[in-house]
């Protein structure tokens, strides 16, 4: 078995209670933290221990905390990021509704770490027991003493908000979270200043994913140099995946950095395999944003090296020949996906949600799903393929917020590797509007 | 005591070296050189969403994208990404890149291009027309033909007060609107509802705008979409004529333009500068009721930019050259008569010419005709 880190305990019953989540070892680590160590121990120890984001960038959690501006009589806020929406993803989700205490735990030793007496926990509206479980576990902490004013005895109070959202997938961007925490409406801002100088009201402020501070406790505990011996290379540590599309069992796993794909996706601990009796054909490995890839460039890179589930290997090859691990959510497509369907739905998804604040964004997304729906539907002229690839190369990068890029990676790359099947779309309209039709010419099928 | 002075930043843009003060953004810095010498006004990044006299406007249209070649002296790397360069701010050392680098302009051509998806073409009935942002951008930078074949969105017209009407089909969500009305009124009336391309500029349940200062936001939008009720449809501004006036409001500044169609003020408009920004707002009764000239002090015609189609058949003599290009055009056309030919004098030479002539041109016609 390997290392678990977040998910250890996460099948205990009764785990969502402080005395069962208590006698598991819970809350030692801010015992520890407030009790042994200073607030600049603590980041110190998320720095060595080399934490990536775990939300998609992928930015280090240790640099982006000392970025931290930290003006005289300026209080700072830590804010977490739980408005998971990513098609695809669903790890968040599964770790506050199963072990809410151990993000609760994690958000008092990061709050303390930072030295923020308010931290509020931004959860997608559409999660509202999940929001329930947590108000419950913060009252729980909070009879205890683990939440509050002079926090064990420290001198040290926090005040935890968990605040719901409207359920709109920008206001997972940091800063369309932040306008929409302080009560507008959910609009990236621009860039610079960035959050960490002038954030929540005005405020140095940071923003952080569920299971990135979900770690925390665990740093803390046992040292971020133990934390960064697990993983490979830059990638440290675990990684909640979640898995879903044609595979055997679907599911959130734990698995270490590291791991090959061939074997997260093959063997019976992890996701079983494709489903019976069915072929790999593509594979979403980081949520809907990242770029698709084919079956042969799922296992081995472009070099032929074994790829792993890791930020680099991944990523290997660039958007060539590589993808992203972002968010962790696997998406597996057997023979019987349509790729251009695929793509329609995702395009569909950016279209509704689009802020509408800068125009490539805007406009650009709403044209490509107009086109791609086209294709789809068997009215679609060869010249559409091209001009699909050039809006998408229009709006990349020339957006206030990455969801401009996040709507064009995955067209961009859909053509590039599936441009037959786009083709095919357009010379055989009749076949290609059948509902459930697919493509069945040259494929590299694993 | 000696006043102390910022130490000026010195940047280059598109080549040219600039001094401003730190603080001031990439915009900002090119129209300073714009403003020092007026032939290169055709540097400026063009403007849709940003409005200096309204802060934290900018940023949104992404039609002022420019290149930083050079991020400062210090660290000379290249900026990774195009940056808006209205809300980018210099650094010592600078290097952009605008009218000089082809993805910056190649990216433009696209911003105009998303820009009209959904921007009806009914330019020929726009009561903006003549004065509107979105065409001389489209002409500046855009492309002839449209790749866009899809439906557009639509909406309704709204009124938002007695006097003006938001036609949101043609408007391209800059938010300056909504900073009008949040900065220059003091209550929030009016804002943004919907995602993405549903989005509509509202007043929230349709609450009418009742502040004095509300007829604003016709002046700063860009394109046709809020219009004053008091002139739709009545002319085209290139057929009106626009003075400089001012008049005793207690509410505002007082000063205005008053355009006229022949004697009469068909509407009033805010001043603006060269950007076509309006600096100093007026009030709606100065802007929607003195539409007589004995409420007004006239001062002179305004000037309006030689580009401008408003300034079409209204010359002004001191600005108009001797037009020379029509001796030019003689003097290159001009050819020597041939004198060496002989004088014929007697008639029957004459006569037997002209009927030879007249054979050569019968034959001609009839080639013609055939």
């Amino acid at each position: 078995m390997a290392r678990k880190i977040l998910t250890e305990h996460i099948n205990v019953p009764g785990i969502e209670t402080f005395e069962v989540y208590r006698k598991h070892g819970g809350y030692t680590a801010v015992e520890k933290a407030l009790k042994t160590m200073s607030s600049d121990e603590v980041v110190e120890e998320a720095k060595k221990s080399g934490v990536r984001g775990r939300g998609g960038a992928g930015f280090p959690m240790g640099m982006k905390w000392g970025f931290l501006a930290k003006p005289e009589g300026i209080p700072r806020y830590l804010v977490c990021n739980a408005d998971e929406s990513e098609p695809g993803t669903f790890k968040d989700h599964h770790l506050m509704k199963c072990i809410p205490h151990l993000l609760i735990e994690g958000m008092i030793v990061s709050s303390y770490a930072l030295g923020a007496n308010k931290s509020f926990i931004y959860v997608r509206g559409e999660l509202m027991y999940v929001i329930r479980i947590l108000e419950k576990a913060i009252e729980e902490a909070k009879a205890q003493g683990f939440l509050g004013k002079n926090i064990l005895g420290s001198g040290y109070d926090l005040e935890l908000v968990v605040q719901p959202g409207g359920g709109a997938y920008i206001c997972g961007e940091e800063t369309a979270l932040l306008e929409s925490l302080e009560g507008r409406r959910g609009n990236p801002r621009n860039k610079p200043p960035f959050p960490a100088v002038k954030g929540l009201y005005q405020s140095p402020t940071v923003v952080n994913n569920v299971e990135s501070i979900s770690n925390m406790p665990w740093i803390v505990n046992n040292g971020g140099d133990a934390y960064a011996a697990i993983g490979i290379g830059r990638s440290t540590g675990t990684k909640l995946i979640s898995a879903s599309g044609h595979i055997e069992k679907p599911g959130v796993y734990e698995i270490e950095l590291g791991l090959s794909v061939d074997e997260f996706l093959n063997s019976d601990e992890y996701c079983g395999g494709v489903r019976k009796g069915h072929h790999l054909k593509a594979l979403v490995a980081g949520g809907s944003s990242v770029p698709i890839l084919p079956a042969h460039l799922i296992t081995k890179t472009a070099n032929g090296e074994d790829r792993l589930m890791s930020y680099e290997s991944l990523s290997d090859g660039g958007f060539a020949t590589g993808t992203m691990l972002g968010s962790g959510g696997f998406i597996v497509f057997d023979e019987t996906a349509c790729i251009v369907r695929n793509t329609w739905n995702f395009s569909r998804f950016y279209h509704h949600e689009s802020c509408g604040q800068c125009s490539p964004c805007r406009e650009g997304t709403g044209w490509m799903e107009k086109v791609l729906h086209r294709i789809e539907h068997g009215h679609g002229s060869m010249h559409d393929i091209d001009l699909l690839v050039d809006i998408s190369k229009k709006i990349e990068g020339n957006t206030i917020c990455p969801l401009g890029d996040a709507a064009a990676w995955p067209v961009a790359s859909a053509i590039r590797h599936f441009r037959d099947e786009f083709v095919w779309h357009i010379t055989h309209p009749k076949e290609a509007s059948q509902p459930g039709a697919v493509y069945q010419g040259a494929m590299t099928l694993v | 005591m000696e006043e102390v002075k910022p130490q000026l930043i010195k940047i280059t843009f598109d080549g040219i070296e600039v001094e401003v003060e730190p603080g001031t953004t990439i915009m900002q810095a090119a129209r300073k050189i714009a403003e020092a010498d007026d032939t290169q006004a055709g540097l400026v990044p063009p403007a849709m969403c940003y409005y200096k006299p309204l802060p934290a406007s900018g940023g949104k249209c992404r039609a002022c994208l420019v290149r930083v070649a050079q991020g400062s002296a210090k660290d000379p790397r290249p900026m990774p990404k195009l940056v808006p360069s209205c809300i980018t701010q210099v650094q010592e050392g600078m290097v952009v890149e605008n009218t000089t680098n082809p993805a910056v302009l190649d990216t433009r051509k696209s911003i105009v291009e998303f820009l009209l998806i959904n921007h009806p073409l009914d330019c020929p009935i726009c009561d903006q027309a003549g004065e509107c942002h979105l065409q001389d951008f489209a002409f500046e930078h855009g492309s002839a033909k449209t790749r866009y074949e899809e439906e557009r969105r639509t909406f309704e017209k709204i009124d938002i007060g007695p006097n003006i009407q938001l036609h949101m089909t043609r408007c391209i969500l800059c938010y300056r609107c909504v900073y009008t009305a949040d900065q220059i009124t003091n209550k929030r009336e009016h804002g943004v509802m919907g995602r993405g391309d549903a989005s509509e500029i509202s007043t929230y349940i349709e609450k009418a705008i009742d502040n004095d200062f509300s007829g604003n936001v016709i002046d700063v939008c860009p394109v046709g979409a809020l219009t004053d009720k008091t002139f739709r449809f009545k002319n085209r501004v290139w057929f009106s004529k626009p003075e400089d006036a001012h008049c005793n409001c207690d509410k505002c500044s007082g000063k205005a333009v008053v355009w006229y169609r022949g004697d009469e003020v068909i509407r009033v408009t805010a001043r603006k500068n060269t950007w076509g920004e309006v600096t100093e707002f007026i009030c709606n009764s100065c802007r929607f009721e003195k539409k007589k000239t004995s409420d007004w002090v006239l001062e002179g015609p305004t000037k309006v930019k030689r580009s401008s189609v408003i300034s079409a058949n209204k010359y002004r003599a001191d600005l108009i050259k001797k037009p020379d290009f029509a001796l030019k055009l003689a003097a290159t056309q001009f050819k020597n008569i041939d004198d060496s030919r002989p004088y014929v004098t007697d008639s029957a030479t004459i006569r037997e010419q002209s009927i030879k002539n007249n054979d050569k041109a019968n034959h001609r016609s009839l080639l013609s005709k055939n």
